[in-house]
């Protein structure tokens, strides 16, 4: 990972834990949803507060093609641009 | 190969542990005795889980014109109104509904369900973006995944969170929708419409109020919490449902938009399903006149929900919402605990909702109760009874524990 993914990563980490209630350990090629065993409703409640912490729009239609830790770097990274 | 239902073993799973606990889901009810009474495991049974808010469902003159129109039109229309035609009582419940509104258009959809995948479906598009409620309905989610819009997900009820998505947004070439509920179904509170008309005003949008739970319930004329609130005229689109105050089946929208029916033809599940039967639009109808010939009904529903609301409270138990409102939800612990509580209140003779995540907001536990006009105080004062028993005992020992 570059440095700026590293950062990304150790942010959304930081964001994902009150919702990895089994403490499942956070690695790029995590399935978020699956590998935390986490709802829907769970999983757009975090991506909220990726959108509050980085000051962005990640709309829901987005998430279907998100599943993994490195998918949700390159959704920040990308908003990031726009 | 996979098996594709492989995947609902988390599902089985967790259906296994409901009837562990003793019961199902969704239990039968054997007989009808009334608006607020059901046969249920051969026990005479309140029911405080129905959404049956207005306790039409037995009205005799919903019933005979049901019985009229299924003698005058048979039993169903076989079809969708675009492939069909329609008939005169579609238009007739229509116009009664767009009157009991005060609104100039209003269309009828097959289910509530299907109201809100039509009407969301039917307005925006892939260049539009639909800025919604954290907490909204399943079928507001599924009929904003159906238009194709860009969705944008704000926090429940706050006006604010919503001003800010729409400044960080700015203008996307489309146009914006803003949905909002009258009542939320799981906690029983209502959208703070005035903050967001103020929002409104700023940005520009276009607002649909789902006023499922809310229809026929709030406002000095019954049309929902635009109308509680007022602003009535800032709800550019309406949606409600048959399926709660009105004792039927279906589902509307309503607008004073002059391209509103268009909507008809913008809108799969209005094209592509039959419309609704002869004896649900004529119950609908014959409802939607009660609800306007008997305003009481409401006055009887603010005093039973505030009696059951304070009830409740009285016995230290915490509630979805501060707010008095006919959905009045009892916060539990956990799942295994609210699920045996949920259990031993239906076997003691009381009929109420379990809900739990991911249906709920914040992962909550809920006992969620709907009351009725049609309630007695003493079915009430049963409730708040059963509640303290069974309720109120198990959630002071789980606390002490």
């Amino acid at each position: 990972m570059t440095d700026d993914e590293q950062e990304i990563f150790d942010k959304l980490s930081e964001l994902l834990q009150p919702f990895n209630e089994k403490q499942v350990e956070l690695k790029p090629q995590t399935e978020i949803a699956v590998d935390l065993a986490i709802d829907s409703v769970s999983v757009m409640d975090f991506v909220m507060e990726v959108e509050d912490h980085f000051d962005m729009d990640i709309p829901l239609n987005v998430l279907s093609d998100t599943h993994t830790m490195k998918d949700m770097i390159s959704v920040v990274q990308a908003r990031k641009k726009t | 190969m996979v098996d594709l239902l492989d995947k609902n073993k988390a599902l089985l799973d967790r259906m296994q542990r409901v009837a562990e606990a003793g019961s199902r889901v969704g239990p039968v009810n054997e007989k009808l005795l009334s608006p607020t009474r059901a046969i249920i495991d051969g026990r005479d049974t309140i029911l405080a889980g129905t959404n049956n808010y207005m306790g039409v469902t037995f009205e005799a003159s919903c019933i005979e014109a049901g019985q009229q129109a299924l003698a005058e039109y048979g039993t169903g229309t076989t079809g969708s109104r675009i492939a069909n035609g329609s008939y005169a009582i579609h238009e007739e419940l229509e116009q009664e509904l767009a009157g009991f509104l005060g609104m100039k258009h209003c269309i009828v959809f097959s289910t509530g369900y299907q109201a809100n995948l039509g009407m969301m479906a039917g307005l925006a598009g892939p260049k539009d973006t639909i800025f919604l409620d954290a907490d909204s309905h399943s079928s507001i989610y599924d009929g904003c995944t159906l238009s194709g819009a860009q969705l944008v997900r704000f926090r429940h009820n706050d006006a604010a969170d919503l001003d800010k998505r729409l400044t960080r947004m700015g203008d996307t070439g489309g146009g914006h929708l803003v949905v909002l509920e009258g009542i939320y179904s799981m906690l029983g509170d209502r959208a703070p419409l005035a903050d967001f008309v103020e929002v409104k005003k700023k940005h520009g949008f276009q607002l649909l109020v789902d006023e499922a739970h809310s229809f026929g319930v709030l406002g000095p004329n019954g049309c929902g919490l635009a109308d509680e609130a007022g602003l009535m005229h800032e709800a550019d689109f309406v949606v409600g449902t048959f399926s709660k105050s009105i004792g039927a089946i279906g589902g509307f929208g309503a607008s004073n938009h002059p391209m509103f029916e268009t909507v008809r033809y913008s809108s799969k599940p209005y094209m592509f399903t039959a419309s609704p039967s002869p004896a649900s639009v004529a119950t609908a109808t014959a409802a939607i006149k009660v609800l306007a010939r008997e305003p009481d009904r409401r006055d009887r529903l603010q005093s039973n929900s505030a009696r059951l609301f304070h009830g409740l409270r009285g016995l230290g138990l915490e509630l979805g919402c501060n707010e008095v409102s006919p959905v009045i939800a009892v916060k539990c612990a956990d799942e295994p605990s609210t699920l045996v509580m949920w259990n031993e209140l239906l076997a003691a003779g009381v009929y109420v909702n379990i809900a739990l995540p991911p249906g709920t907001p914040g992962k909550l536990c809920l006992l969620r109760c709907s009351v009725s006009a049609a309630h007695t105080e003493a079915e009430i004062d049963r409730i708040i009874e059963l509640f303290a028993t069974v309720v109120a005992g198990n959630q002071l020992a789980a606390a002490s524990a």
